[in-house]
Parts: structure tokens; sequence; C-alpha cells
């Protein structure tokens, strides 16, 4: 207690000299989690909302990588002192979701500012995902991804493959590895980032299979656990066979395979559409981007694949003003406007997540320009959205994927069979989502 | 003979202490006591609701495989590298206090590692060992040893462990180098004039009487390398792969700071807490008869 209140004085003799300029400009400030080209990207967006009127000004801060954002912000507004916006990683939104009086969620702003939000604005599958389940917005959608797959067109000229004919199914797949391991065309034939979310999640999305019961926790908290299910088991041994056919080169877990493809090591890399960008910069060889490969076996009428990346949350703290969430809103609202959307989009390869930002950049004749950048895009409209498609809403979702993590890599050592490590995922992860429920139920 | 002096009144005395206390209350008992409090207590990551559930999460604790695993993990590592730490110190320490030409530069040149932050020297070895650029790796590879410590959770362990004892060995060098010039010269002198030589020298003269400095040294490399080396280990592999390098500490980061399960990784601590106890009594007690006698 005593600890607080001597916080809230420093606090409050901080602010009091800004207090007469504060009058004049309301500050807000942004914590998010992009780094390099993007961060870059995010300071410009922050710049141009700061000329664009005069009555706001937004700090934009880089707090680190996407779990480090999270637990900064929880850290923050336990002591009071939470950023007026974060940025939260999908994975994230579960726990937010769960914050009560932490945060203020869209409708509530939009209702407590009059300015309004319209979440039909937003493409399906990037609402779906950030709002309540009667379709109120909870947090603003921002950077969007979905995963892909990339392939080096010089890679597979060298190993006699059609540069113009990238692999549809894992068959495929498995066919061209082999054919560019025997012409030795890049030292792996194929690498992942974010094996979990590409190789497991988007795979259970897009085959239709039940990843969690309760459609994947977006219909309550007492979901449990399905893959160790056959289908996912056969997805797994095959990557176990890959990996010891020397076919696949496992990198580490989330992003630590980002520069596998791009640096020329792997021919065929899995990675977030985000990584365009980097792409574009880093390879020294022509490239293309293609749909990730299914399983007819599984599945032969693939679906959506579903979104990655973050939405921006705006989070209470005592003593913050009408003025002050005003002023966020304001900047959510200019954050959703088509034109800086569509400019979003194409600089970064992240998928525009309004409507209006989608038929902008087709006006402006972007697809054209960058073939290939409209393909997320597609995949992640592809038939009909089902409960096992939407998405996922499971709490402590980042010691989940940690927990497969691990299990995989048990695997990958030859420590444990592909089924044993998924009911390994299974019994673990459900422990987990039992702590989750309690705790918020309390 | 004692020299003392006498302050009169307390307010004095007081104020001498009041500075180490208040950092005391404010570093150690204040945390301690919060989680000693949170161990006890479930909690969602923003601190909404607050359930009080007694011994619960001691007993998840010690009824999970993982953490009884974890615990034996800890155990294997700290052993491997206060051997490995002090075993090259001690080495280097004797060849160190020989008279050989330009010895304060070897002594310099080894004590400089102490200074390098933990983070630091994990890149450092990254850039070494790591599976495809790394200078070692490259090396081994030609050996036809196939070295990726990002799937071959043996090797993660060999490289966490030699990083940590890296880090350690100017530390003991140290203090070792003390301990052999605090022998008497006279002690050595008597047993060449009886022969005794080399490794016989060191066994019956020289070890025997470094004996205090070993074992403060066995202490404090133990709780180093329980404590002190989740920098090391967090850079190098995050305990990964699998769980194959996963400490007790890097276990209450991961479920503290990334999983957010407070009560859960306040118990862990609770426990990592008696640990330091017990290791601390054990010294007061060893150390303390010895300086009686």
């Amino acid at each position: 207690m005593k600890r607080r209140t001597l916080l809230a004085t420093t606090a409050a003799a901080a602010t009091l000299p800004a207090a007469a300029f504060a009058q004049a400009k309301t500050k807000i400030v942004w914590w998010h989690a992009m780094g390099g080209a993007l961060g870059e990207e995010v300071n410009r967006i922050a710049k141009e909302f700061n000329a664009s009127q005069a009555e706001v000004e937004v700090d934009a801060v880089f707090k680190g990588t996407y779990p480090e954002t999270l637990t900064g912000a929880i850290a923050a507004w336990r002591a009071g002192q939470a950023p007026h916006i974060v940025q939260m990683f999908e994975v994230g939104t579960g726990s937010m979701l769960a914050a009560g009086p932490a945060v203020k969620q869209v409708w509530q702003l939009s209702q407590e500012t009059g300015i309004e939000f319209d979440p039909k604005a937003y493409l399906g599958g990037v609402r779906g995902y950030y709002s309540l389940p009667d379709g109120r917005l909870a947090s603003l959608p921002f950077n969007s991804s979905t995963s892909v797959m990339w392939y080096n067109k010089d890679a597979f000229e060298k190993a006699g493959l059609d540069p113009e004919k990238p692999p549809a199914t894992w068959n495929d797949v498995i066919a061209a590895c082999r054919a560019l391991k025997a012409k030795a065309a890049t030292p792996v034939p194929m690498g992942s980032a974010w094996p979990i979310w590409i190789q497991f999640e988007q795979f259970a999305a897009m085959h239709d299979l039940v990843f969690a019961t309760k459609a994947n926790g977006f219909e309550g908290l007492d979901t449990e656990l399905k893959v160790n299910a056959p289908a996912f088991v056969k997805q797994m041994q095959r990557l176990l066979d890959m990996s010891k056919e020397g076919l696949f080169k496992y990198a580490g877990r989330d992003n630590a395979a980002d520069a596998i493809f791009p640096s020329g090591e792997a021919a065929i890399g899995f990675n977030s559409s985000a990584a365009r960008a980097a792409v574009a910069r880093d390879a020294k060889f022509r490239w293309g981007e293609a749909l990730l490969p299914i399983d007819p076996e599984v599945n032969a009428k693939p679906l959506n694949s579903i979104i990655g990346g973050a939405s921006l949350w705006t989070m209470t703290a005592p003593n913050r003003t009408p003025a002050e969430y005003k002023a966020c809103a304001q900047f959510l609202k200019f954050i959703g406007r088509a034109d800086n959307d569509a400019v979003w989009h194409q600089h970064t390869g992240y998928v525009p997540v309004t409507l209006a930002g989608y038929e902008l950049s087709k006006k402006q004749g972007y697809y054209e320009k960058t073939p290939g950048a409209d393909l997320p895009i597609m995949q992640l409209t592809r038939g009909e959205v089902t409960a096992n498609s939407r998405g996922f809403r499971l709490g402590r979702m980042a010691e989940l994927r940690n927990i497969f993590s691990e299990e995989l890599e048990k695997a990958l050592q030859g420590q444990q069979g592909a089924q044993a490590s998924l009911d390994a995922v299974v019994t673990r992860g459900n422990r987990v989502l039992r702590e989750f429920e309690k705790a918020t139920k309390g | 003979m004692e020299r003392r002096t006498i302050f009169g009144g307390w307010a004095l005395p007081a104020a001498f202490v009041l500075p180490q206390l208040l950092l005391t209350i404010f570093f150690f008992i204040w945390p301690a006591g919060q989680a000693i409090y949170g161990s006890l207590t479930r909690q969602d990551a923003f601190g909404l609701k607050t359930q009080f559930i007694g011994l619960e999460n001691f007993e998840d604790l010690l009824t999970d495989p993982l953490y009884v695993e974890s615990m034996g993990r800890t155990v294997a590592f700290c052993v491997a590298v206060t051997l490995i730490s002090m075993g090259v110190a001690l080495l280097l320490a004797v060849f160190a206090d020989r008279e050989i030409k330009g010895r304060g530069i070897y002594r310099t040149l080894l004590i400089w590692p102490y200074a390098v932050a933990p983070a630091v020297a994990a890149i450092l070895w990254i850039l070494l060992l790591h599976p495809q650029i790394g200078m070692i790796s490259h090396g081994l590879k030609a050996l036809g040893i196939a070295w990726d410590y990002k799937i071959n959770g043996t090797q993660a362990m060999i490289v966490v462990v030699l990083a940590s004892a890296w880090k350690q060995v100017s530390y003991n060098f140290i203090f070792f180098l003390a301990g052999l010039q605090s022998i008497p010269r006279s002690v050595i002198e008597a047993a060449r004039m009886d022969g005794a030589r080399g490794w016989r020298r060191f066994r019956t003269i020289l070890f025997p009487l470094l004996a205090p400095t070993t074992f403060f040294l066995l202490v404090v490399n133990l709780v180093y390398s329980a404590f002190d080396t989740f920098g090391t280990i967090q850079a190098m592999t995050q305990g990964g792969p699998g769980k194959s390098t996963e400490t007790l500490v890097v276990k209450v980061y991961r479920d503290g700071v990334v999983n957010l399960d407070l009560g859960g990784s306040s118990a862990q601590s609770v426990v990592l807490m008696l640990g330091i106890v017990m290791l601390t009594v054990m010294q007061f007690r060893f150390l303390g008869k010895r300086d009686k006698t």
C-alpha cells in the first residue's frame, strides 16, 4: 500500500508541470511490438496522426516482442501505469477478454465517447477474432496476417521443378523436397517459422479439424484440446519423417526460423504473409508466394486459413480522464480509415483489415503491380467459416504453444513418437486450460 | 583485548543501521513476503480475482512429474557447472601461482571474464556454437559430429554448462589464488625439503590447506549455478529444446512472467528460497565451526 501511494505521489508530481501544457494537447501512449521495418511504419502512422489534428499527440513506444508487451502491459496495469493503447497479439486475446476493468473494449469506448466504430467495416475473418459472440467489437483490428508458403524459384529450376507451379498438396511438397535434396539446390529443402501456428493450428482450420472443443474456446472456458486425433498424428508423423529424411529442418520456436528462407538456406519456407517485406528486401533470388499445402486425404475441400498478428486494446488506469479516452477513440478511428489501412497493407504485407482498405488497394492497382499480394486474402476468405476455422480463443495460449513446441522438439530428437507427443500435449494443455478456467471464473 | 565503541543512546546506532535495514526490507523481506502470500493464492494475470487456496499450489508442484524432473536436471546442472568451474580454476590458480614470467598478465586476463554480463557471455558462446554460423560448430561438423544444440537436448545441456562454468572460473580463480598465496611458504619449503613434489605436494599439503576456500567456493558456486545462470540459459536456449535445459529458475520465469501463472510461480520461488536458506545455514555451520578452532 505504502509503495503505491509513494508511486502515485511521484507520478502526480511528475505530471504537475505537464498539466498546464496538457490542456492544449492530450497526450496518449501507444505500446507496440513492431521492431525493424515494421516499427518505422508504426512511427510513421503516429507521426501522420499527430500532424493531422491539433488536439491529440500519440507517443508510440516499442516494448519488445509480443509476449514481452503482454507481460509489460499487465505489470503496468497492476501498478496503475497502463499505456492508453497496447498492441496485443492474437494469442493474448483470450487473456485480454478476461481482463474486465483493465480494458475498455471498443464498443464501450464508442458508447462513452460517441465516436462510432462499425464492426461491419472489417473483413469477416478478422472481425470474428476480435469481437464478442454478439458481434460487438472488443479490440480494434490492426495488423492481421495469415501464413503462406514462400518458395525459391531459382532453386526449383535447379532441381528440375516448374518454378511457376508451387506444390499444392503435402505429397507434392515431399516430392519437391526430395528433388531439391537430390540436386542439393539449397542446403536444406524446407523450413518453417511459427511451427505450431502454421503446421498445426492453420492445418486444423483449413482441414476443418477440431483443435479444441467448444469451437476452439469461442463458446466456453471449459474447452478441451483434441489434437491427438489421427489427422494431427499424421501431420506430425509427416514432419518427423521429413526431418529424419533430411527434407525438413526445424530451426526453433516462434519466429526463430524467420531467416531460413530469405537467406537462401531453405528452398521452401513457411512463414507469415507479413514476411513479404523482409523477403523482398533480403532474398537474393527469384521467389514466389503460394497457398499453404493441403492433405486431400484428410479433407479435399480446404477452408479458410486463420489470422495471426495483433489488435489494439484500450487500457484503463486510475485518474485517466474522459478526454484521454476520447483521444484514444480518435486515434483508433484514424487507424481504421481506408486510406491508412491500404497504405499499411501495401507497405508491410499484412492483409487489409477493412473491406474499404481492400477495395482501395484494388482500385489503386496494387495487386496487378505486385502479383501474389492478394493471395493471403484469398486464402483467408476461402470456403464457409466453420466452428473449427473461426480461430482460437484459448486461455494462456502462449503457454499452450510452448508445450506443443516442447513435445514436438522431444519427438524430433527421437525421444517419443507422434502419438505419444500429441497425447502429452493434450494432457498437459488441458491442465493449463483448467487452471485458466478456475482462475478466471474465480 | 576487544576494541569497542560505546554509543550513548540509541538514535545514532539506529541511524547507522537504518539504510541497510531499509534496503533489506524493501528488496528482500517485502518481495519475499509477497512471494509467500502469492504462493498460497490463485490469481488471474491482472490480479482481478485472487482466491486463497492454501497449499494447493505446492501440492500441484510436487505431484507434477515435470517439476520433479526439473529438480533432477537442476542438480545435475549445478554439479556439472561447479565441478568444471572449480576444477579449471584450481588448475589455473596452481599454475599462475608459480614463479613464471608475466604472471601478472595471466592473472589479469584470467579475471576478465568475470566482468562480462551473463547475457553477453551467452551471445559470445552462441556465436561460437551456433549450428549454422558458429566457428566451433563448423569444426565439429568437419569431424563428422551432427552438431545442432537447437534440437539436441544433450548438446544443449553441454552448451549451457560450458557457458555458465566459463563465467565462474574467474571468480573461483581469484579465491584459489588468494588461498594459495596465503599458505605459508615455510610449509611448502619444508615439504620440498622432505622430498614431496608435484602432485604429491599438491595432494597432501596444498589441497588440504585450501579446504576452507574450497568449501566456501563450493557453496557459492552451487548458489551461482542454481540462481545466477538464468541470464545465460535464457539467452542461449530458453530452456529448450523440449525441456532439456529448463532448470528451476528458468521454470519460475517461464511460469510466472511468460505464462502468468503467478500462484504456481510464487510457490516455486518459495521452494527455491528454502533451498537457499538450507545452503546458507550449511555454510554458516561448517565455516563457523572452522573459524572457531
